[in-house]
């Protein structure tokens, strides 16, 4: 396919694109206000479900949160990716060389949130940090907040818990990549990165990353970014909305509540080491513990299998693996991992 | 010229390349595209964030994967200058 870049004669670009995007933005609140009710009506008026039944309630699960899920994602990967556009990996770099410990772990962390960043950069970011003089501490800061706090899990969080959760989400991931780090530096983690990395030289030219962008650029990535992700990720969601439907629908009221409830002490470090080798990504992990959280489980407990299954990926770590030695591979998941218990106990403790 | 994709080969990469070649033939253009995939020869350029696309040595894109039009323009101009 090619793109025409000859654009309407008549209408101003500037003019179209405001009529465009207001109209996208009327169209996603109607349907988000809409959404509820009109599965209300297909499935329950239309269809003839029983809300209590349970056939009723797994199949309006399904479709009512399909949608929203879809529309959540569209639109806060959207203005996220728009948001980030003004934002580089190569200015975060330039930003955090010179930082020393403790301020540059809060900044570090804090950029990895807003960092565009893709796992396949991790290898070459860590290189380019590390030869820039950043701190290896620093450096893993920003590395462990990039993909603890992830976009597509916010959008969904937001949705499915509200802004409460989220910030609490937010902050804890913040937390765990600022101690992650710091606990990372104090152990001289230098020795176990590979030594090609500091042999690694930049070459004189810098990379100027997105400063170049227009906002139409900007529009066209949040845009391209939006439906790239939705691509991506569709199967896994209407996997995860389908397990977490049927959870809804047919388990027992009382059965998660019972063993990995507040009474079970096990739980929070069990849904972590559970969590670890189940690599998906936020979309099709968030339905099911939404329908987990129904059915009466913990937040904190949720909250840190989510963390675990985003934020420590197998293929993640063998990627790391060209630039970071076992032992290090291991701290790091070892200090993520009991971040994450922690942050578990304390949502527990917290909204009990 | 002599085109290279920078990246390790994961999907943005693929892309990346797909988009110049489409680019290319939109130009009419002969290039030579080859892949960079080990990360000190990425790291070298100066890039941090993957996909890379550098022509004859210039470092043209980082970070994302730009239209076939955006590719077309920015090849364009290197042409001309």
């Amino acid at each position: 396919m090619t793109v025409s870049p000859v654009r309407g004669p008549r209408a101003h670009p500037a003019v179209r694109r405001w009529v465009l995007g207001l109209g996208a933005a009327l169209a996603w609140v109607v349907a988000y206000r809409f959404n509820a009710a009109l599965w209300d009506w297909l499935v329950l008026d239309v269809g003839g479900l029983d809300p209590a039944s349970r056939w009723g309630s797994g199949v309006h699960f399904f479709f009512y949160d399909s949608v929203k899920i879809l529309l959540l994602l569209v639109a806060i990967v959207f203005v996220v990716t728009v948001a980030r556009s003004f934002m580089s990996v190569e200015r975060t770099r330039a930003l955090l060389g010179g930082r020393r410990e403790g301020l540059g772990n809060v900044a570090a962390a804090g950029l990895g949130v807003v960092t565009p960043f893709c796992s396949c950069s991790a290898v070459p970011a860590f290189i380019g940090f590390v030869s820039a003089g950043v701190p290896i501490g620093v450096t893993m800061s920003f590395l462990i907040a990039s993909p603890m706090v992830n976009e597509v899990a916010i959008a969904l969080l937001l949705g499915l818990f509200g802004p409460g959760a989220t910030s609490l989400y937010i902050g804890a991931g913040l937390v765990v990549a600022v101690a992650g780090g710091l606990v990372l530096g104090r152990v001289h983690a230098e020795r176990w990165v590979e030594p090609f990395v500091f042999e690694a030289r930049l070459r004189g030219q810098v990379v100027t990353g997105t400063a170049d962008l227009s906002w139409d650029d900007r529009l066209r990535m949040g845009w391209e970014e939006a439906v790239g992700i939705l691509r991506r990720i569709w199967p896994y969601l209407l996997v995860g909305i389908g397990i977490g439907a049927v959870i809804h629908g047919w388990a027992p009221e009382d059965f998660f509540a019972r063993h990995a409830g507040p009474g079970n002490p096990w739980a929070v470090p069990l849904a972590v080491v559970v969590g670890i080798p189940l690599y998906s990504n936020a979309a099709g992990i968030l339905p099911l513990v939404e329908a987990l959280h129904d059915k009466g489980l913990p937040v904190g407990t949720l909250l840190a299998f989510m963390m675990a299954v985003v934020a420590l990926s197998l293929p993640e770590m063998i990627l790391l693996r060209r630039v970071l030695r076992p032992p290090l591979i291991a701290v790091f998941v070892a200090v993520v991992g009991g971040g994450i218990v922690l942050v578990g106990y304390l949502f527990n403790a917290v909204l009990a | 010229m002599l085109i290279k994709i920078l990246g390790p080969g994961c999907a943005n990469c693929v892309a990346l390349e797909r988009v110049t070649r489409e680019a290319l033939a939109g130009l009419g253009v002969e290039a030579e595209v080859v892949k960079v995939t080990d990360y000190p020869d990425i790291a070298a350029y100066g890039i941090m964030s993957t996909p890379g696309l550098v022509v004859d040595e210039q470092v043209l894109l980082a970070g994302r994967v730009p239209t076939t039009a955006r590719v077309t323009e920015l090849l364009a101009a290197h042409l001309a200058s």
